[in-house]
């Protein structure tokens, strides 16, 4: 049995450790309300070009557009964007993240196509190094620090797109967490480009959005010029969407992952006291009995 | 007249406004272009420039800065998704001229093609942001 000073200095130890974790939790927490007001002010923007683009798209299906939308005509080279936090203390957050795509770049790999990685965040970064160094062609940090910004994103688009326009890749995937709640993110994979013309994902409210799907539009210029400048826009939008998605699914990861610490400090505190009393009350019976005993033989 | 155009005007970060009006004239790529109930649906693209929105057909009742975007327009809707958009009377003229300087040293500084295209773009934004000021009191 542990000696009645270590156990003290273990209760301490434990004690400060909850401090902290219960600190880190209230900060996430505070920080989380935050993200998620952001995530959700940025998403009527992107329901209402994922509409647009809808429309055009499909107006164009078929035909000669742009690049961005018809792709290379090759699947022979994969940039992988992975999207994650810079910091760790989160949960499964960044490893899942990471999980999902290590687990494409073997696929890509093994299909012998030719995989590049372009890492947004420190943490995706360390667990991809350990086995895919050579594949990672840069690391962005702090992206979001102290919140994702549009100007950044747009930034990361147009590194995206001048390697697009260069040929140096012929299909790009996006890795994050869209966040669902604090204690659920749901890591997804989002094809950039070319562009995947998805499902929207909810109507706002109040929008006649079934309505407005059949409308023949004019353009103005016309739908390239229109199409040009759109599909640009978008793979920003959706970088920045990402990014705040995964600001908020971050902030929920942690404070998920710090509200198990600081209960589980609480379980081990419990544990620990239990047995320093016991141990206190044993080697007080102890000296009595000793006494007592001492007293007899007299 | 009863029947009203559901304005909105979307930047990344918000929702900036929402709103029934009259009229609003919105800075296209081709020109500037009205929009009554009724319009005929459009889809264009949007220079950099001043919206004025007409919640009463008789004056302006508010003006934004806008530096580019898009705009949709159905019978009942018009919607612009602004690159970044701001109310006449929250811009900063001196801020802004000298974010205007600095862009211009960006444009002589560039290092390479993709560096001078976006310094060139971020001038003739500046520049629009400050002619639209002749607007404000």
């Amino acid at each position: 049995m542990a000696s009645l000073k270590e156990l003290r200095s273990r209760i301490a130890s434990v004690k400060s450790t909850q401090k902290i974790t219960s600190a880190m939790k209230m900060v996430a927490a505070a920080k989380l309300k935050r993200a998620q007001e952001q995530a959700e002010a940025s998403r009527p923007y992107a329901a209402r070009m994922a509409r647009m683009l809808g429309s055009l798209a499909a107006g164009a299906a078929g035909g000669q557009g742009p690049r961005l939308l018809t792709g290379t005509g090759k699947q022979e080279v994969y940039l992988l964007v992975v999207a994650t936090a810079d910091r760790g203390l989160a949960g499964a957050f960044n490893s899942s993240i990471a999980r999902e795509a290590a687990r494409d770049i073997e696929r890509l790999l093994s299909e012998g196509k030719t995989v590049k990685v372009l890492c947004i965040g420190r943490k995706g970064r360390d667990v991809l190094r350990r086995n895919y160094a050579s594949l990672i062609i840069d690391t962005l940090e702090d992206v979001s620090k102290p919140r994702p910004t549009f100007e950044k994103s747009d930034e990361i688009a147009q590194r995206i797109l001048n390697m697009y326009e260069d040929g140096d890749f012929d299909v790009c995937n996006l890795y994050y967490a869209r966040f669902k709640s604090a204690i659920s993110q749901i890591v997804t994979r989002q094809q950039l480009v070319p562009f995947a013309v998805e499902e929207p994902q909810e109507a706002p409210e109040g929008e006649p959005a079934a309505a407005t799907n059949n409308v023949v539009y004019d353009y103005e210029p016309d739908e390239e010029a229109i199409l040009a400048e759109l599909l640009p826009r978008n793979l920003a939008v959706q970088i920045y969407n990402a990014l705040l998605e995964n600001n908020a699914g971050e902030q929920g990861a942690r404070m998920t992952a710090m509200d198990n610490a600081t209960r589980n400090a609480g379980e081990m505190t419990k544990k620990l006291s239990l047995e320093y009393n016991r141990t206190r009350q044993a080697a007080i019976t102890k000296e009595l009995i000793e006494i007592v005993s001492a007293k007899e033989a007299m | 007249m009863a029947e009203k155009v559901e304005f909105e005007l979307v930047s990344p970060e918000k929702l900036l406004l929402s709103q029934p009006v009259d009229m609003v004239v919105v800075p296209g790529g081709d020109g500037d272009f009205g929009v009554l109930p009724r319009h005929a649906p459009m889809i264009s693209t949007v220079r950099p420039g001043v919206i004025s929105v007409y919640e009463t057909r008789q004056a302006v009742s508010q003006r934004l800065f806008v530096a580019g975007g898009f705009a949709e327009v159905t019978p009942e809707r018009c919607t612009v998704l602004a690159v970044e958009a701001e109310p006449l009377e929250e811009i900063d003229r001196s801020a802004t001229e000298q974010e205007l300087r600095d862009a211009r040293e960006d444009v002589a500084d560039a290092k390479d093609e993709h560096e001078k295209a976006a310094a060139i773009k971020r001038v003739t934004v500046l520049e629009a942001k400050l002619d639209a000021l002749r607007f404000a009191l």
